[in-house]
């Protein structure tokens, strides 16, 4: 039994090597899609211990990737199992009109404090809101983002286009319903 | 270029994820268009502010500490068992007494990662369900009502699978056959994910059972698991993650959904 403690022990260490490393990047994305601290922790420990017990599967080099599709897939069945659906369909999004984000008021963008960002980017469809917060947070690629979302590239890139479109439209409308209140 | 054209491209360029000639004829048409270098300016804006100001969730100590415990007893219970303390697993403690269990067994019945067994097997059940695609014999009866295809295999085989309907969560019942695994006779039943084929297969398990594996062979995925003193393996092309959506729900006891928060 000896060999096989050796092994459990190798096999943790390499594990936080590579993946537990990541626990502040598996913590923001989590918060931001469950949208509540608690929730958050909970999606966070059961996606880690997911992580482990595939780990056998992990081919590396990027342990942060691999690990943030677990945590975004386990915050799926958590959210379905706790919640009511908030991850919408395709069909939805393609009504979505393209606002091209010409004439944002970059002035009030700019000067945008962390609650009114807080609180445009959690309304965001769940979809958007994950490929912004990999985009920005993590600072992942295209490619990267859609294995994390299971997503084609293309997709990826529409789906930040309107984040972005629809953060800039969402700022500029609160900022200006404050100056008219 | 022109500014439709600059502006579709935009995101791509400010993201850096332009090749090289379309980055400059896009950086070209910034320079002489106000319009379009605005609406890049407002990016840039945009992105300053998130990363200034929006809030970046650390982990919090007290969540670190918790995950380090928990894997620890995880990894602990592959060590001949002991008791370990599991409060953390608020989801699915049942599973969390399989696992253990499980890993006990496994230290005991087996060598390492990816032994012989699981070798053996893994390529017993992506030969069945290749052969299951191939041989034209999907299914012996084709329904994707579980109250038509639980019943079918009363008296074909000494267990009953349970059945369960995953339509809503997009994994349709495309029915189900018998089939012949591990020297037995075994219920397969065939589950379908857009364009992709499960089968899954199920067959009483003779020990305690072991936690949940996901193997590869041969481009296939395959996930084991043992619950209700049955085996389960789901076989599938499908990517490992919607597999193991698919293994979890297949998993989740019938159980009344838990109050809303």
């Amino acid at each position: 039994m000896e060999k096989g403690t050796t092994r459990t022990r190798n096999e943790l260490a390499s594990f936080e090597a590579a993946v537990l490393t990541h626990l502040d990047a598996a913590y923001n994305l989590a918060r931001w899609l469950t949208r509540d601290e608690s929730d958050a922790e909970d999606v966070v420990q059961e996606a880690m211990l997911r992580a482990y017990r595939f780990f056998g599967s992990f081919r590396g080099p990027d342990g942060r990737a691999w690990l943030l599709a677990i945590v975004r897939n386990t915050c799926r069945t958590w959210m379905r199992r706790n919640r009511s659906p908030e991850f919408m369909s395709e069909a939805v999004e393609l009504d979505e009109v393209e606002a091209g984000g010409m004439t944002p008021e970059e002035l009030l963008i700019r000067n945008a404090d962390g609650e009114a960002l807080r609180r445009a980017l959690e309304e965001l469809p769940a979809e958007f809101r994950e490929a912004l917060v990999l985009r920005e947070f993590e600072g992942l690629s295209y490619k990267e983002i859609a294995l994390v979302t299971d997503s084609p590239v293309g997709t990826v890139m529409s789906r930040l286009a309107r984040a972005r479109a629809r953060l800039q439209r969402s700022l500029a409308v609160g900022a200006g319903a404050e100056v008219k209140a | 270029m022109n500014c439709r054209e600059a502006l579709k491209q935009m995101h791509a360029f400010f993201d850096g994820e332009l090749e090289l000639a379309r980055t400059l004829e896009v950086e070209r048409h910034m320079n002489e268009c106000r319009e379009c270098a605005r609406a890049l300016r407002s990016q840039t804006a945009l992105r300053s502010a998130l990363r200034d100001a929006a809030p970046y969730y650390r982990a919090p100590a007290s969540l670190r500490k918790r995950v380090r415990s928990s894997l620890r007893d995880e990894a602990r219970a592959e060590a001949p068992a002991r008791p370990a303390s599991w409060r953390w697993l608020a989801v699915g403690a049942s599973l969390a007494a399989v696992l253990l269990l499980a890993a006990a067994l496994w230290t005991l019945t087996r060598g390492g990662f990816g032994g012989g067994r699981d070798d053996q097997i893994a390529q017993e059940v992506v030969s069945a369900h290749v052969r299951s695609l191939m041989a034209n014999h999907l299914t012996d009866v084709a329904s994707t009502d579980q109250h038509t295809v639980k019943p079918w295999f009363d008296g074909r085989i000494d267990f009953a699978p349970q059945v369960k309907d995953l339509a809503a969560e997009g994994f349709p019942l495309v029915g189900g056959r018998l089939d012949y695994l591990n020297n037995r006779a075994v219920a397969a039943l065939v589950y379908q994910r857009n364009k992709h084929l499960i089968n899954l297969f199920v067959w009483p398990a003779a020990g305690r059972g072991e936690g949940e594996r996901l193997l590869t062979r041969q481009g296939y995925n395959a996930i084991f698991w043992t619950g209700d003193q049955m085996n389960y393996c789901a076989v599938s092309d499908l990517n490992a993650a919607e597999l193991q959506q698919f293994a979890s729900l297949i998993r989740e006891p019938a159980q009344p959904a838990a109050p809303n928060r």
